[in-house]
């Protein structure tokens, strides 16, 4: 038979313009009938060469730059910058400050989850309904930031010191009145899809990620926890005050592309207990610390890490007492998320990459910075 | 059999109307006339009552607000009233567009495709009956038909992908060529059951089997159903089982290189083989014209299209739905699983079918195989599973919670591989 029929394997380029692929990303996937044989990731379509810009400018103008390498979670990225600047300065924020900043934060894991989890569903090929559904709950997520800050995906809130407004008047009342339907959305997503039959079979034992490559790869956030590894920064190296909020670590049970998806929905539920409990003891006081505009730190290095909705995400500043940073370095989750991807889809079938990929919720903006 | 009267203004059968202007013809002009203006009637006809309703305002008006809705959002709402001049709208845009092709492609093969994929649509209607005497073409093996017809599409998305030259359009074609001929199999021994069990293959008889009865197939017969939906899913690539045109794997498939009309062609004639098989279903399981006497008061044709259209409703619904399987998953569970129960099925109704002619009962008997049929299938789709290792209840759907964080926690009761 095998005289009559003869096999090889071809290159299959999966990106950079594929549906699937998240932002301008691609593999070059040898395949071999359907089986993926080997997998090969090309990045840098979306290099803009931040870390070097951000040598240029002040500490204060490099935050909008760091909306724009994770533009799913530019919160975030902002408190990890700020979070290193003030490390490096040696800056206190005033405690509203740390709660508006605990509250920005969450609200921001949820509309990345719900990108993720909902991106994730598209890949296993339910067709628009679940991504939708979260979606309309993402939207009501982003109008807060915009009543906030005056953007919705490029927020650029956080300043060194605290935020750069106070929260409008009926903040607490839009927020609380998200959470309810948030709690039904994620309730909707889990029945449509955990229990689904085509959904156990297309994400249960694909893409398996081991405890111990979990580790090995330094990999992060959901990805590390879907692996049954209790790790969060939140709790382990706590920051903004995170310490006074009650929330559990959700982990998964065996690494598969399903546990991180069940992984990231309970995450959502308890960024929602974290944001109920915020908004419960709000201090007053005021937002910020008064920070000079050209802030010149004192000679040295700072390392500040968050979790970020994709994993631990670090920024590293070298200040040489100037006005800039000497050295601006970003640790972004998604990129050495990424590194496992070839561990995760060698041996199965192109679906299985597909589903492999979504599961790692990458931004490209984050990798190729 | 004949419900209506012969009046040409009995809209119960249309086919009085046609009969009465083609002996209008014959009065005044030769006969051979009869046979130009037969087709036209028909074609107008079945335009009017059937194709313009379902293609355009069911097929891509309805899925696509149905759909909208499903998704919690609105679906096309601007162009005209409600938006319903929508299809039409996307019928201009798509004729306006440049029809692509690449350079390394086979031109002629790829001009070809739609051309093979929209001819064996317009076939499948011609044998499916909308009313008593509503039917083009009353073949008595119309059900061989309809199979061997229905797997012609198969072979113009083939031609479409591998012409096309382009990776992703070749897998496309290679899943659509093996799950045809996975599925085809499961599907012909459930229709083969149907066969036995109404003893004919011509579809009016089919139908006035149901009629007579006054008991639907999908009653005595709930097993071939449910398998000839899954099949019949797979074959038109609907959603659960869309793997020819997966969108997040493989681009379009075999559309991946098509632009303009000419994947207007195979989007267009994608929905024309899904009402071809709604209709095929309503006919042969949902009793097709016939509903327990109501054919007397309502247009028997109007039944059969709104049955159609439910059944077509069916195929939405999963599409907004289900996610997508892989391909070998979709290939074991037709041999694996549909082929063993389509085999055991057919076995018990030729023995009730044998039981029922040497007993020599009544009518009443299909009652009793009713209620044997519903319960034997429950019991083999459950049995099979559960021996294929199938344990539902294994499988945590929600994660572990932990309190402090630390390295790894090792699960003391592993979860259930699943099926």
């Amino acid at each position: 038979m095998s005289e009559i029929v003869q096999s090889e394997p071809f290159v299959m380029n999966i990106g950079p313009q594929h549906p699937s692929t998240h932002g301008v990303f691609r593999v070059k996937a040898t395949v071999d009938g359907e089986q993926v044989v080997d997998a090969e990731m090309v990045i840098g379509y979306l290099h803009r060469s931040m870390e070097k810009l951000a040598e240029e400018r002040t500490y204060t103008q490099n935050i909008p730059f760091t909306d724009r390498t994770d533009y799913l979670s530019s919160m975030s990225n902002n408190l990890g910058y700020c979070l290193a600047v003030e490390k490096l300065a040696g800056i206190d924020v005033p405690p509203r400050g740390q709660a508006i900043r605990v509250i920005m934060a969450e609200l921001q894991r949820l509309a990345s989850h719900c990108m993720g989890a909902g991106a994730f569903a598209n890949d296993t090929g339910a067709w628009q309904t679940p991504i939708m559904w979260f979606m309309r709950e993402r939207e009501k997520i982003l109008d807060i930031f915009e009543l906030t800050s005056g953007a919705r995906l490029t927020c650029n809130y956080m300043r060194i010191g605290g935020v750069a407004f106070e929260i409008p008047e009926d903040f607490e009342e839009q927020v609380r009145a998200l959470i309810g339907p948030m709690r039904e959305t994620i309730a909707d997503g889990e029945g449509l899809l955990s229990g689904n039959e085509i959904f156990l079979v297309r994400a249960r034992n694909v893409a398996v990620i081991p405890p111990e490559l979990a580790i090995n790869a330094s990999l992060s956030g959901p990805m590390l926890r879907g692996s049954g590894i209790a790790w969060d920064i939140r709790k382990a190296d706590p920051y903004c005050g995170y310490e006074q909020y009650d929330f559990e670590i959700p982990i998964g049970y065996q690494g598969d592309a399903y546990d991180r998806f069940i992984v990231r929905l309970e995450e959502m539920r308890q960024s929602l207990r974290i944001i109920e409990q915020a908004l419960d003891g709000l201090p007053g006081g005021p937002h910020s610390t008064e920070v000079p505009l050209s802030l010149r730190p004192p000679a040295g290095e700072a390392y500040a890490r968050i979790e970020s909705p994709r994993g631990e995400l670090g920024y590293y500043l070298v200040s040489d007492e100037g006005p800039s940073p000497y050295r601006f370095h970003i640790r972004p989750p998604s990129l050495i998320n990424l590194s496992v991807l070839k561990e995760m889809t060698v041996g199965g079938s192109i679906a299985d990459a597909i589903v492999a990929l979504g599961s790692i919720d990458i931004v490209v903006g984050e990798i190729d910075r | 059999m004949s419900l209506a009267t012969d009046h040409w203004y009995d809209f119960r059968d249309l086919s009085n109307l046609s009969r009465v202007i083609l002996e209008g013809i014959d009065k005044v002009a030769p006969y051979e006339l009869a046979y130009i203006v037969a087709p036209i009637i028909g074609f107008v006809a079945a335009f009017v009552i059937f194709v313009l309703p379902s293609q355009l305002y069911v097929g891509v008006y309805g899925e696509r607000r149905i759909i909208g809705r499903i998704q919690a959002r609105r679906g096309p709402n601007r162009v005209g009233p409600f938006g319903l001049l929508q299809p039409v709208a996307d019928a201009i845009k798509l004729l306006q567009k440049e029809a692509l092709t690449p350079k390394v492609a086979d031109k002629a093969l790829m001009w070809a495709a739609p051309v093979f994929f929209v001819a064996p649509c317009v076939l499948l209607f011609a044998v499916i009956p909308f009313g008593p005497r509503m039917v083009f073409a009353d073949v008595p093996a119309g059900l061989i038909f309809f199979i061997g017809v229905s797997g012609l599409p198969v072979l113009a998305a083939f031609i479409a992908g591998w012409s096309s030259n382009n990776k992703y359009s070749l897998f496309g074609a290679m899943r659509i060529v093996a799950m045809s001929v996975s599925y085809e199999v499961p599907l012909v021994l459930m229709l083969l059951c149907v066969v036995v069990f109404t003893n004919s293959m011509s579809l009016p008889a089919i139908v006035e089997f149901q009629r007579e009865t006054d008991l639907w197939l999908i009653f005595m017969q709930p097993l071939a159903f449910v398998v000839y939906f899954i099949a019949v899913s797979a074959e038109l690539n609907r959603t659960p089982t869309d793997i020819a045109e997966a969108e997040s794997e493989i681009v379009a498939g075999y559309l991946t290189e098509y632009s303009g009309m000419r994947w207007g062609l195979f989007y267009g004639m994608d929905i024309g083989y899904a009402l071809a098989a709604a209709a095929f279903a309503s006919t042969i399981f949902l009793g097709g014209w016939s509903m327990w006497g109501l054919e007397q008061w309502v247009p028997p044709w109007l039944i059969f299209i709104a049955k159609t259209h439910l059944f077509y409703l069916v195929f939405i619904w999963t599409r907004g739905t289900l996610p997508r399987l892989r391909v070998d998953q979709l290939m074991g569970f037709a041999w694996k699983f549909l082929l063993p129960l389509a085999v055991v099925n057919l076995f018990l109704v030729s023995l009730e079918r044998l039981w029922w002619l040497e007993a020599g009962l009544g009518d009443g008997m299909v009652f009793a195989f009713a209620g044997i049929n519903i319960v034997f299938s429950a019991v083999a789709i459950f049995l099979w599973a559960r021996f294929l290792g199938y344990r539902p209840e294994s499988i945590p759907t929600r994660p572990r919670l932990v309190q402090k964080a630390g390295g790894y926690v090792p699960v003391e009761d592993p979860p259930g591989g699943g099926k």
